[in-house]
């Protein structure tokens, strides 16, 4: 009975991670085709890579899509920081109930909604379209998305060790950044990252944000990819995967070495009153 | 006597120091500009009138106004667009078809995600946070890519049909492309990682001896599964329902991309609306109405969730 329900269990398993990986290996694999066809293999090739080199207007909406990632990212980290210590340690101020629906909504709002609202916005006030109005969707995107994430960690570190800091003289502002800050770290890292690779991804909030001149790379891979598959679509999205493959692989390793040595802090205090005997 | 409990609540809100106004002041005001006001003037633009002009609707309020002038310009408040709205089958076929998509494709996920989860929660230990990692990472790669690589699938001469007829299953290559049918398959693979994650997180956290007790009262495990493992989970199954059912019923990019011209999706209604039919009064409308029923949902999950509170406390 036992063996059968493990062994379903494996099968689940396999069956689920073929799944979720198998589109992104065939589309990969597909990119080193020389065949124009999806279905014929024409030999192994990198053509398409090269081709991607000189195509002067993907690769400067490359350029585009990332300074908007780096830049919007950096805003959206810091406000979401701001707006997750009043959330925190700011008690129950008076307008906190609209401020913690205002920071939250964009995170079920469709994003369609909130294009459409931006660009109205802009028009009405005749702001020009361009690389700004972009980044200002796209942190006004991701802002909720790095708040909740800050949120979630502040939460757990104990507003009690910064008041003892402020007890030992510390300035609030100082006691924030010397207590809580080291701890929230991580937290941080991973919203940044997170709004990094929202930005860089998204396709409706730049259509309705950007203008002419600062097309992102996913606009140009979309207006692509309606006419159908495209061997330079494959390649430019393998090595988006790729990018993203190895930096989660980086990541995981830092965490495992990590846990690893905070692994060996916690045995070493555990064995020291051994040691002391 | 309820005044008197009002106040009191009231007083425990309190004024902000300067220092912290600081800190709020900037996410405050990013707020205020970029997202509560958009959607403020596209609350006013709803009721009001479609010119052939840019900006394509005639502005209701000016700055400049007096109180008897915005008095007046009241009288020409139009609910035309939300007429229209009621009246043009095209939205609303959007509106229902785009909730039964969205819950066609939340059931899907579910019972796909479900035996998943359940497989990586009881997995050893040790293998658990490799398990979760790699159910988490497609999440960081790109949504646009990932849908995209299902063109090459799902296409008449694409690699699901070539294997299917190379096995002599069919003869001739079955239409999946640009079907409804294909949005489904777009949206369940797109969001299945939204679905697992909490799934796994209330399955993981279960204490294995609540089963084994049901076990040793003699519960079979198919029993023991439905009537401990099953309503122990509820609160990851409504969690990631609602991840996944809330943007799949604004999606976009999916239905544009799998579907075909009779897929009818609200996201794509309205940005057709928008960006071909310049029709902003129209869009904007069917933009307060979409938001207004993605907050059914939500309101209900909230409201569940406190009554649980104040069952437990």
């Amino acid at each position: 009975m036992n063996a059968v329900v493990s062994w379903a269990r494996r099968a689940t398993l396999f069956v689920g991670f073929i799944f979720l990986y198998a589109p992104i290996v065939i589309l990969a694999v597909m990119s080193f085709n020389a065949s124009r066809l999806v279905s014929v293999w024409g030999g192994f090739s990198t053509k398409w890579y090269a081709a991607l080199l000189e195509n002067e207007q993907l690769l400067h909406s490359a350029k585009i899509s990332l300074a908007a990632a780096l830049t919007s990212a950096t805003i959206a980290t810091f406000l979401g920081l701001l707006a997750a210590i009043s959330l925190t340690r700011f008690g129950r101020f008076r307008t906190r109930f609209l401020f913690f629906g205002a920071v939250h909504a964009p995170l079920v709002l469709p994003e369609v909604v909130l294009g459409l609202a931006l660009l109205t916005c802009f028009v009405a006030f005749g702001v020009g379209r361009g690389f700004i109005t972009l980044v200002i969707g796209h942190v006004t995107l991701t802002m909720c998305f790095t708040t909740v994430a800050i949120l979630a960690a502040l939460r757990d570190s104990d507003p009690a060790l910064e008041e003892a800091a402020m007890d030992l003289g510390a300035t609030p502002l100082g006691a924030f950044v010397r207590v809580a800050l080291p701890q929230i770290a991580p937290a941080i890292v991973t919203a940044y990252l997170l709004a990094f690779t929202l930005s860089l991804d998204d396709l409706v909030i730049a259509s309705f944000a950007t203008g002419p001149g600062a097309t992102t790379l996913p606009m140009r891979i979309y207006s692509q990819v309606r006419l159908g598959v495209s061997p330079q679509i494959n390649a430019i999205s393998t090595l988006l995967l790729a990018l993203v493959a190895v930096a989660l692989g980086l990541a995981a390793l830092v965490s495992s070495r990590r846990a690893r040595r905070d692994g060996q802090v916690v045995t070493s205090l555990a064995r020291a009153p051994d040691n002391a005997s | 006597m309820r005044r008197a409990q009002r106040r009191r609540r009231m007083s425990v809100r309190r004024r902000l120091s300067l220092g912290e106004r600081l800190v709020i002041a900037a996410p405050y005001l990013w707020i205020g500009a970029f997202f509560l006001a958009p959607m403020a003037l596209i609350a006013k633009i709803s009721v009001s009138q479609s010119v052939l002009a840019r900006p394509p609707y005639r502005p209701i309020f000016e700055f400049s106004d007096s109180l008897a002038d915005i008095w007046a310009k009241a009288q020409t408040f139009t609910f035309e667009a939300y007429r229209a709205l009621v009246s043009d089958t095209l939205y609303l076929e959007s509106y229902l078809s785009s909730l039964t998509i969205a819950a066609v494709s939340t059931l899907i996920t579910l019972i796909i995600a479900y035996p998943f989860a359940l497989a990586m929660a009881r997995a050893p230990e040790r293998l658990r946070p490799l398990l979760m990692g790699l159910a988490a990472a497609p999440f960081w790669t790109s949504f646009l890519i990932r849908v995209y690589a299902w063109i090459a699938l799902l296409k008449d001469e694409g690699l699901i049909n070539n294997a299917l007829m190379a096995l002599g299953l069919i003869t001739a290559p079955l239409q999946m492309f640009a079907t409804t049918g294909a949005v489904v398959v777009g949206i369940v693979y797109s969001y299945l990682p939204f679905m697992l994650l909490p799934l796994y997180a209330a399955l993981e956290r279960q204490d294995p001896s609540l089963r084994e007790a049901a076990a040793d009262l003699g519960a079979s495990p198919a029993q023991a599964f439905l009537r401990v493992t099953l309503p122990l989970s509820r609160e990851g199954v409504v969690a990631g329902a609602l991840l996944v059912f809330i943007p799949a019923v604004g999606e976009f990019v999916i239905p544009d991309l799998l579907g075909g011209s009779e897929t009818l999706m609200i996201g794509r209604t309205l940005w057709n609306d928008f960006f071909s039919n310049h029709d902003w009064p129209a869009a904007s409308a069917a933009a307060i109405v979409l938001v207004a029923v993605l907050m059914i949902p939500l309101l209900l999950w909230e409201r569940a969730r406190l009554a649980d509170e104040a069952d437990a406390g």
